[in-house]
């Protein structure tokens, strides 16, 4: 009887020995991305039908709650919807409209869905439970990776030769080259610190127990702190994720550079978008929450891997928090906040893990006011810029409606 | 012969071709991009996992990428059908001088004199190139870095007096 | 200070994703098919045929005059006189609809057909569940199931109805008061002369004279 924490780990090695050892290589392999093709997925699965019943309770609506059990009165408060769903993209007409590119427009979707699912491969899940642990280029790969997805979006949007999925994927192609920079920099603190880019070695860094009872999670630390807001954002940006989702803006757009697909390949590309959200949120749960740690030591019986999958979906829930409540952005505006706001502030935060780095021996209370002050007055700085920007808007042309007119009649 | 060589070389070397034959500029810079990652996939079978990543990276998220944005910016959604290399004999010629230089210095390369089995395959850790970008080799990433900058400032300039121009 | 507004907006929509489980107020939707909202008085889909007394084949108020045929924007309405007359629930003898069809998915809900109505004879229904497999047939609402009770109609819309059944009083009271002074009439002029026509045919735009004192209050 092995622990809980280590149950996945054990059963994959009882797996793997009951086959011949030359095969023991691949067989481990294949496990390792069964349980990743099967779990991610699932979690997409269940995410589509809890984003809408939240995002329904923050506009005071009941959301879907109705499809259960087909031919009985089991209603399971609506979370037989994912099957709805898929059952519908799956049976759906296959559309291809006549002038598309045929052979880009379905590689398309592949494009997307399968980097992401080779992105999730390197995250730590839990204590010994990563399925590819690159020691020396862990956090390199998942960036190379994510970045090639940015091809999908426009491959989808070319070969569909409509001009809203064009518009789209020039959005998004726009933004994603944007976003990366400050993701990227807004990561690189934590490997300056940890001094590796294997997402293995970092998460494992942060169980060091830091004033008696707390693991030491990079967030705890002002330029995690500020490196982890920094990457939450771009990493909303990457994933297209309101209020960043200008690419496949509804309003505007249609569906932005996947207006053209139906069906089983239009039901790809949200997995994707899903997987790459999950992924994102993977690797900023790695970097800064500390991984499959727990907060305090006194909780350490609970198994890793479910303090990571809480993590990554409080991430989700947050994500779908974010989109409830803020309106999406102007074109101008997003490349504002990435090379105005976000640049600038990620290489400061470089500056303060610099420092951080450099100042282990001083006391903490001269540290901490230091990095802070540090980071907050570039903040309060490029954020009064801001607020000129995106403030109470001027009227050029039509009358401002903003004070009512006392006597409409007149 | 190894197979996996054979596959991803053969692969790299057909995209390239493709990359060049063919009529469309976005299928061409999609067999680039194939083209591109079959090279990444050499790196990573020689082991050197850190130019694999950086390659795909680089040439894959930002070059492949940016040359479809100005594909996109300049043509839009139509497909063009004029071929787009002129005189594509120059081409031929210029491929091949570089491969006889690169081949004569693979040939005239002192390791390959000794392939000798036991001498161990050199590691080059991550750490190791960082240190080296940042310490001995700091003076030429500089002047890269500046001449990447002038280039920039080169695009804005040009793309300012346009504006100018309307 | 940058971000402010955010975290304010942020702490709004998670007041409201609480308020919901808890509050009743912050979740106003109705959920339809289990819950129904209370129609207002004035709700008005279709026009339905009322009927007196409990059987619709006998009780029609509709006397197939085709006023409302005539009237109807969209022509939604086709009638077919009878050719016969019948003794109807009032025991008056009269014209009656052999065929009254209401096309429904032409209908528009003006209500003109009832406010031309001079029998007090169709009136608007509050029934609006029609959905249907067959476009045609089904929403071709013949006499059969467009007849509904008078009792149906006080129930939907009491205050109308009140007004409706005052007017069939008031006319029947008229009626009465002049059947009876045609009766003082006819007596005397039957004890003038004995050579009179006997029963002409009422005029067809107005209730029967000598029907029955309590015909708008008829059986709930």
């Amino acid at each position: 009887m092995t622990s809980p924490d280590q149950i996945f780990v054990s059963a994959k090695e009882w797996l793997v020995a009951l086959f011949p050892a030359a095969l023991q290589p691949m067989v481990g392999a294949l496990v390792s991305i069964a349980a990743i093709v099967a779990v991610y997925p699932a979690i997409f699965a269940l995410t589509t039908v809890v984003e809408r019943k939240l995002l329904a309770r923050f506009q005071n609506r009941p959301g879907p709650n109705r499809v259960g059990i087909p031919f009985t009165k089991i209603r399971l408060a609506g979370f037989g919807q994912f099957a709805a769903d898929g059952i519908k993209s799956l049976t759906k007409e296959d559309i291809v409209p006549r002038d598309a590119d045929r052979v880009v427009h379905f590689a398309a979707p592949i494009v997307l869905v399968v980097p992401a699912l080779l992105a999730l491969s390197v995250l730590p899940v839990g204590r010994n439970m990563a399925a590819l642990d690159l020691r020396e280029t862990g956090l390199l790969f998942f960036f190379a990776i994510g970045a090639s997805t940015e091809l999908s979006v426009f491959m989808a949007g070319w070969s569909s030769r409509n001009k809203y999925s064009l518009l789209g994927a020039m959005r998004g192609i726009a933004q994603m080259l944007a976003y990366e920079i400050p993701l990227i920099l807004s990561s690189i603190p934590v490997v300056m610190i940890a001094g590796s880019l294997s997402l293995v070695s970092i998460a494992e860094r942060q169980s060091a127990v830091q004033w008696g009872v707390f693991h030491s999670w990079h967030v705890f630390t002002p330029w995690g702190l500020a490196g982890f807001l920094l990457f939450l954002v771009a990493a909303c940006a990457e994933s297209n994720r309101t209020p960043f989702d200008l690419p496949e803006a509804e309003s505007e757009l249609v569906a932005g550079y996947f207006t053209e697909y139906s069906g089983f390949k239009f039901a790809l590309f949200f997995l994707g978008e899903y997987l790459g959200l999950f992924a994102v949120a993977g690797v900023a749960t790695t970097l800064f929450l500390g991984g499959w740690n727990a907060p305090f030591t006194f909780l350490d019986w609970i198994p890793s891997w479910m303090w990571f999958f809480g993590k990554l979906g409080s991430l989700v829930l947050f994500s779908v928090w974010l989109r409830a409540t803020l309106p999406r952005l102007r074109v101008d505006q997003l490349m504002d906040v990435a090379w105005k706001y976000l640049l600038p502030m990620s290489l400061a935060n470089l500056v303060v893990a610099g420092l951080w780095h450099f100042t282990a021996a001083w006391p903490a209370a001269l540290r901490w006011p230091l990095s802070l002050a540090l980071l907050a007055a570039p903040h309060l700085l490029l954020g009064r810029g801001f607020q000129k920007r995106f403030g109470p808007r001027v009227y050029r042309y039509a009358a401002d409606p903003r004070p009512a007119p006392a006597n409409p009649a007149a | 012969m190894d197979l996996i060589l054979a596959l991803l070389a053969g692969a790299t070397v057909g995209a390239a071709v493709a990359a060049m034959a063919l009529r469309d500029v976005v299928h061409c810079v999609l067999f680039l991009t194939v083209s591109l990652i079959g090279l990444a996939l050499l790196y990573l079978k020689l082991g050197a996992e850190f130019v694999g990543f950086v390659q795909v990276l680089v040439y894959v998220g930002a070059v492949a990428v940016l040359v479809v944005f100005a594909v996109l910016l300049t043509r839009g959604g139509d497909a063009p059908t004029e071929r787009i290399a002129n005189a594509p004999w120059s081409g031929a010629l210029v491929a091949a001088a570089v491969f006889a230089m690169l081949a004569r210095a693979i040939l005239g390369s002192p390791s390959l004199g000794s392939p000798s089995p036991e001498t161990p395959v050199p590691t080059l850790s991550v750490k190791a190139i960082g240190e080296g970008l940042t310490g001995g080799y700091v003076l030429p990433l500089q002047i890269v870095a500046l001449l990447l900058t002038a280039a920039m400032i080169g695009g804005v300039v040009i793309a300012m007096r346009e504006k100018e121009g309307e | 200070m940058l971000g402010q507004g955010i975290a304010k907006g942020l702490l709004q929509t998670a007041r409201n994703l609480v308020a919901t489980y808890v509050d009743k107020d912050r979740l106003p939707t109705i959920e339809y098919p289990e819950e129904r909202q209370k129609l207002p008085e004035a709700t008005r889909q279709f026009p339905f045929l009322v009927h007196d007394g409990d059987d619709p084949s006998k009780g029609l108020r509709c006397v197939a005059c085709q006023i409302c045929e005539k009237e109807c924007p969209p022509k939604c309405i086709y009638i077919v006189k009878s050719k016969d007359k019948r003794v109807d629930y009032k025991g008056q003898t009269q014209f009656y609809p052999a065929v009254f069809d209401i096309d429904v998915s032409v209908c528009m809900s003006c209500q003109i057909c009832v406010e031309v109505c001079p029998f007090e004879a169709i009136k608007m229904d509050t029934a609006f569940e029609f959905s249907t497999p067959d476009r045609f047939g089904a929403l071709l609402l013949d006499k059969h199931r467009l007849a509904k009770s008078a009792a149906h109609y006080r129930e939907i819309h009491p205050a109308d109805a009140a007004e409706s059944d005052a007017v069939m009083a008031a006319e029947s009271a008229k009626a009465e008061a002049k059947a009876k002074g045609d009766a003082e009439a006819k007596a005397k002029a039957a004890a003038a002369k004995l050579a009179a026509v006997p029963n002409v045919s009422p005029e067809a735009q107005l209730p029967p004279p000598n029907s029955g004192s309590d015909s708008p209050t008829m059986p709930m």
